[in-house]
């Protein structure tokens, strides 16, 4: 029991370390630090970092979070974690 | 015009019949009750009504307005306040809510084991709280302002006693079904306005895709271009591409809100209210669900507002609005006091440029003389209320918007006002003070809180440090440097110990409130910077609203070195918190 609550704990620490990095990129990467070479593109009338900067980060942060609760309730079940 | 009037009446007091309504169904009889609404709410449900609580004056009433304004820069209120809540699903909420406690203060009690540490958090939280109420205060005058065509100190007024009503009425299970009212109306109210504008102005009725569409004038040209060639011709820095200052600060900014968010009380607090912690994990993904629908909305509201106010202004180039036959809006806005207009040239004429100076100036690029600017207040909280106007929408749209504003502020006001109720009453007297108080004197006291709280924020709201979005971000900053590093370091470093968790808080938010009262004035009373004459935003150009980001790594850095001084927590505590981080056995919030 006490290495399945370490492996269980290290899986999900991987999980979060995966899900933020998604997340910087593309809020701070592709909506701010790499913004002027994206704007270079289009996405119809929007150049394409200011979308991600106004529109596509938010999209990408829901996603995050609804495939990080799929995957933990995974886990949960694996371990027999859950309430 | 008595048409508008009539509308307005029956939304605002239909709705709030609504809301009392609820508050007075639900109302609270027990302690526990008050604070966090029985534990029996699910997830999609509480998911709406933290929408209600985030959704405030700040979000609802100012963001799309200082968009509107700062294109581009603008973004740092939409990534910041929605990317806050995967740090929150990932970082906090699940394990927060396995604890199972009723306020914040009482889980860093439990957590760092000390008073002390819990007197620090109900410190940092009291002072972030306020200085977002600030802010709601501000959202509360304009509305009310507008709305009983007064002047906006006298709708502050007004504001505090309908606030004082709302909030010392019911507690927190009132206020959960009440919230979820008031989503269903905010949503409604401002997204209806969009959708009408944007297909007026594109053809196209969902807002988010019309503002990356063409505009339905025949022209064939995109909205976003047209709107970055119309400011630009006035002098103003183009829209899609304005920056907030450097890359560095909009980096910050972000960042400040993002970890704000993950360290505001009164959100946190809702995750305490779910069944089990799956379901924290899931009511933060609805949360962000039910937020999104309003923050993927506000930059087509902000360009598109933007817009139509300069072809308000100037309908053809060079053919401005003759003020005598400005619309009713603009002169609806002119009593409040929060727009004016100066005819300086005389020519009875508006000119809307941004040249704000008495010299006219020659545009390098086109050759064209940039006027002198007249229209010299445009409050940035005016934009969403005064939007439907602008674009001629049918009243009863107009009457709707203003239903949701109000509902916005005051939603968000009940909600940190119980934040700051309880972690005074609960965790300072009840926790430290006086532990034989009452259930019945814990709630009375609590309701003096309040009270007291709503003085004290709509005294500092007479003259607030900045429009009410740019207010709440400084709390937010309050919060990232304080409360978000100690709940972070609580949960994925079981060796953190009760010193260095308050030596890391007290430096953290010190060095944030220094910065930003040095700006600001100290609690914001204009004239009182006390270092007197430095250069604004002087730490690499980081503006104060910005800087929370700075006192959260100051924070971290304090509370590791005292860690490697004062030797790790004791062994209970890190046990304590391996178990905090399996969901399993998770039973109701419980109380000491």
């Amino acid at each position: 029991m006490e290495e399945n609550k370490e492996t269980y704990w290290s899986e999900n620490l991987r999980l979060i370390f995966i899900c933020l990095t998604i997340w910087f990129v593309v809020s701070f990467g592709l909506g701010l630090l790499l913004v002027e070479p994206l704007n270079e593109f289009r996405l119809g009338g929007y150049k394409l970092g200011f979308w991600f900067a106004q529109q596509g980060s938010i999209y990408a942060f829901l996603g995050l979070i609804f495939w990080y609760g799929a995957k933990m309730n995974k886990l949960d079940k694996k371990y027999h974690s859950e309430d | 015009m008595e048409e508008l009037k009539l509308y307005t009446y029956i939304a605002v007091f239909g709705t709030f019949a609504l809301y009392f309504a609820i508050a007075w169904w639900a109302r609270a009889d027990s302690t526990s009750d008050f604070y966090v609404a029985g534990g029996g709410i699910t997830p999609l449900q509480n998911g709406m009504a933290i929408g209600a609580d985030w959704m405030s004056a700040a979000s609802f009433i100012s963001m799309a307005g200082m968009i509107s304004f700062m294109g581009y820069g603008g973004s740092v209120f939409l990534m910041g306040w929605t990317g806050g809540y995967v740090l929150l699903a990932l970082l906090l909420a699940p394990y927060m809510r396995k604890h199972g406690k009723f306020t914040v203060p009482e889980f860093i009690f439990d957590r760092y084991y000390s008073k002390t540490a819990r007197v620090v958090a109900v410190a940092c939280l009291i002072i972030a709280s306020l200085t977002y109420i600030i802010g709601q205060m501000k959202g509360v005058g304009v509305a009310f302002s507008r709305f009983l065509e007064i002047d906006y100190d006298n709708g502050l007024y007004i504001g505090m006693f309908v606030v004082w009503v709302y909030a010392v009425l019911g507690g927190m299970k009132g206020i959960t079904y009440t919230q979820i009212a008031q989503y269903v109306v905010m949503i409604f109210a401002y997204t209806i306005p969009a959708v009408f504008i944007s297909l007026q102005l594109t053809g196209n009725p969902i807002p988010q895709l019309g503002l990356g569409s063409t505009l339905a004038d025949g022209s064939g040209m995109y909205l976003l271009d047209k709107l970055d060639l119309v400011v630009t011709d006035l002098g103003f820095k183009e829209y899609t591409t304005a920056n907030l200052g450097s890359t560095v600060n909009m980096f910050a900014y972000t960042l400040s809100l993002m970890i704000g968010t993950a360290g505001l009380p009164h959100v946190i607090m809702r995750f305490f209210t779910v069944p089990s912690v799956q379901a924290a994990r899931a009511s933060a993904g609805y949360a962000l669900v039910c937020i999104a629908l309003l923050y993927t909305v506000a930059p087509a509201v902000g360009a598109m507002a933007r817009l139509n106010l300069m072809n308000t202004i100037e309908p053809v180039a060079g053919q401005n609005l003759v003020y005598d036959e400005r619309p009713q809006w603009f002169k609806d806005w002119e009593k409040t006091g929060l727009l004016k207009y100066e005819d300086k040239n005389g020519d009875g004429k508006i000119q809307y440029t941004a040249n704000n100076t008495d010299k006219i100036i020659i545009d390098e690029k086109t050759g064209k003389e940039i006027l002198i600017n007249e229209m010299v207040k445009v409050d940035r909280d005016i934009m969403v209320l005064a939007n439907p106007a602008i674009a001629n929408l049918p009243n009863w749209v107009i009457a709707l918007v203003a239903a949701g504003g109000l509902a916005a502020a005051l939603s968000t006001a009940a909600g940190l006002l119980l934040a700051i109720s309880s972690s005074i009453s609960h965790d300072l007297m009840k926790g430290i003070l006086t532990p034989d108080m009452s259930e019945k004197n814990e709630l009375l006291s609590s309701r003096v809180v309040m009270t007291i709280a709503i003085i004290v924020s709509g005294y500092l709201g007479l003259n607030p440090p900045g429009f009410a979005a740019g207010t709440v971000a400084l709390a937010f900053g309050l919060a990232a440097s304080s409360i978000f590093p100690a709940l972070m370091m609580g949960i994925f470093c079981k060796k953190m110990s009760g010193p260095a968790a308050v030596a890391g808080m007290c430096s953290g938010i010190g060095i944030t409130m220094l910065y930003v009262f040095q700006h600001k004035g100290i609690m914001f009373i204009p004239g009182t910077s006390f270092l007197g004459g430095m250069e604004p935003n002087w730490f690499f150009g980081i503006s104060p609203n910005a800087f929370g980001v700075i006192g959260a790594i100051v924070n971290f850095s304090v509370a590791f070195v005292v860690l490697q001084v004062t030797g790790p927590a004791p062994k209970h505590i890190q046990e304590m918190v391996e178990n905090m981080r399996i969901p399993s056995g998770a039973g109701a919030a419980h109380d000491h």
